[in-house]
């Protein structure tokens, strides 16, 4: 039996009051503006933007705004702002080789074309907490070098040109991909669809997925083989011109990470790849998905598929923030009706459970 | 229309706002043939850099077309005849950025525009990318590590890999 309840509007409208007013804070402090988030919270907005799958990152300040800080709300508001948009095309693939630079290492070579350039990092900070932020004040302008950073080829065509490195091609007809957003998973999935899952899928998640693939959950045997972060320009191919321009650019982090590879019958022992491409600087996501990446190629290269990180449906089902937070935070609506149900079941099988015991004192409730 | 596209809207209507350009731009005969329209556009990568493709995600876009009509009032036909077409397409979702550049596109095909347009606004948006590209990469290259070794030995990178 469904049970239609009304009420609460009014509980509703004063909830959305509260939430304004919480989200507004001590009004004796100035209000955030989105100049300020986009400048000064610039991790978070790209995190947002990343997940949001949703290059703008305007808009995705505006939903940190929105959301008070909860970066997977802000996720949430950006996927559903985007599903409000046409689709007016795609892009050509970008060139993550012609990347204007902003950072660039590699843990696998010391002397590489380029050198390792750390741009600004985390890294090599101690960690502890920094009172002149507190308190505030002017920041020292960062060095600048007499000549600029050029541009720099992957290290993984430098170690692809001896054939150690299992090489990257497409097809021949090098096919369009299928779009998530426009089909349903399926499975078994190509990597295509498993690196836009990834793309798009959630840090936490992705993060302790590669962790476990360290710790022995797959084994893959990494090295940071590169990581480069920088700005790189989207060209599209518009319909009514038939040749590329560029629309403008994104800033983009790419890892390579290069992988043991024992060879099989008919390929020499060689390094394999796994491969994160996240929007914005998101190095460690970037990192834990191509993490993922590699032990989701498991079965491609021959391997076992024992660990969580290794499994299709387990990863590409579960990575997604918005259905994840949408499904546990679903259990928090009205369930009046399924739990009326399951609490008469409980009931009978109690009185049950009470005939069946042997007839002394009687301690069993009749509920 | 890479430049155009990439100008940041206050630089780009700054640089339009002198001389004859603005004036060009809002006296000469428009007619949209496709009104400003955003949208999305799904960025691909791929895989490994140079491998399969794949959907990374997607970036807000704002077209347009409009054709600038030359002397229309002097052509009986009107129509086709002595026109020029300007399309946009423009990251972002700003409907006056795409405006302009799809005018501006229009004019750049025009002889009798063409330079002072390409001098006005084109040139000094292109060093201001340049600039701003510059001083980014310059700023980079100050945090390049500049190993100190004992003894440096001229290696190819092949043979230098180190345990990490």
């Amino acid at each position: 039996m469904y049970v239609a309840v009304k009420g609460g509007e009014q509980a509703i409208l004063n909830s959305w009051r509260l939430l304004a007013e919480q989200r507004r804070g001590d009004t004796r402090a100035p209000e955030l503006t989105l100049a300020q988030i986009r400048g000064q919270l610039g991790l978070a907005v790209d995190r947002v933007m990343a997940e949001g799958s949703l290059y703008d990152p305007e808009l995705a300040a505006l939903a940190i705004k929105q959301a008070q800080g909860d970066v997977i709300e802000a996720v949430f508001l950006l996927r559903a702002y985007r599903t409000t948009l046409p689709r007016l095309g795609v892009s050509l693939p970008i060139d993550t080789g012609a990347m204007r630079l902003q950072r660039r290492i590699s843990a696998t070579y010391k002397d590489v074309p380029g050198g390792q350039v750390l741009g600004a990092t985390y890294d090599y900070t101690q960690r502890l907490l920094d009172f002149q932020l507190a308190a505030g004040g002017t920041v020292a302008s960062a060095a600048v070098a007499a000549s600029a950073l050029p541009a720099a080829p992957r290290i993984t065509e430098i170690m692809g040109s001896e054939g150690l490195l299992a090489a990257e091609t497409p097809a021949a007809d090098d096919p369009a991909p299928r779009d998530l957003t426009r089909e349903p998973l399926e499975f078994p999935a190509n990597r295509a669809l498993r690196l836009q899952n990834l793309a798009r899928g959630d840090e936490g998640f992705l993060l302790a997925l590669g962790y476990s693939t360290q710790r022995g959950y797959a084994n893959t045997h990494p090295f940071a083989g590169e990581i480069r972060q920088g700005t790189v320009s989207v060209e599209v191919v518009p319909e009514e011109l038939g040749f590329a321009i560029e629309i403008g650019e994104i800033a983009v982090t790419e890892c390579q990470m290069v992988n043991q590879f024992a060879g099989s019958a008919t390929q020499p022992p060689q390094f394999t790849r796994g491969y994160g491409l996240v929007f914005g600087a998101c190095e460690r996501k970037a990192m834990a998905m191509a993490l993922v990446d590699r032990s989701l190629r498991a079965e491609e290269l021959g391997e076992a598929v024992t660990a969580p990180a290794q499994m299709q449906e387990f990863v590409l089902y579960h990575s997604d923030n918005v259905e994840a937070s949408g499904f546990v935070q679903h259990l928090k609506l009205p369930h009046y009706v399924d739990f009326q149900s399951e609490l008469e079941l409980v009931r009978k099988l109690r009185a049950r459970y009470a005939a069946a015991q042997p007839k002394s004192t009687d301690t069993a409730e009749a509920a | 229309m890479s430049i155009l596209a990439q100008a940041d809207i206050n630089v780009l209507e700054t640089a339009c706002s002198p001389l004859n350009v603005l004036t060009e731009l809002t006296c000469a005969q428009w007619q949209w043939l496709r009104s400003p329209e955003t949208g999305l556009i799904m960025v691909r990568g791929r895989a490994g850099g140079t491998g399969v493709q794949f959907n990374l995600g997607e970036v807000p876009v704002t077209r347009c077309a409009l054709r600038l009509q030359r002397d229309s009032h002097l052509s009986a036909n009107g129509g086709a005849v002595g026109s020029t077409i300007g399309v946009a397409y423009v990251q972002g979702r700003n409907v006056r950025h795409a405006e302009l550049a799809a005018r501006l596109d229009a004019l750049l095909q025009e002889p009798a525009s063409c330079e002072r347009i390409h001098t006005h606004v084109i040139e000094p948006l292109a060093a201001a990318q340049a600039a701003r590209r510059d001083a980014a990469a310059r700023k980079a290259a100050a945090t390049k590590v500049e190993f100190y070794t004992l003894a440096r030995e001229a290696q190819t990178p092949g043979n230098t890999g180190e345990e990490p």
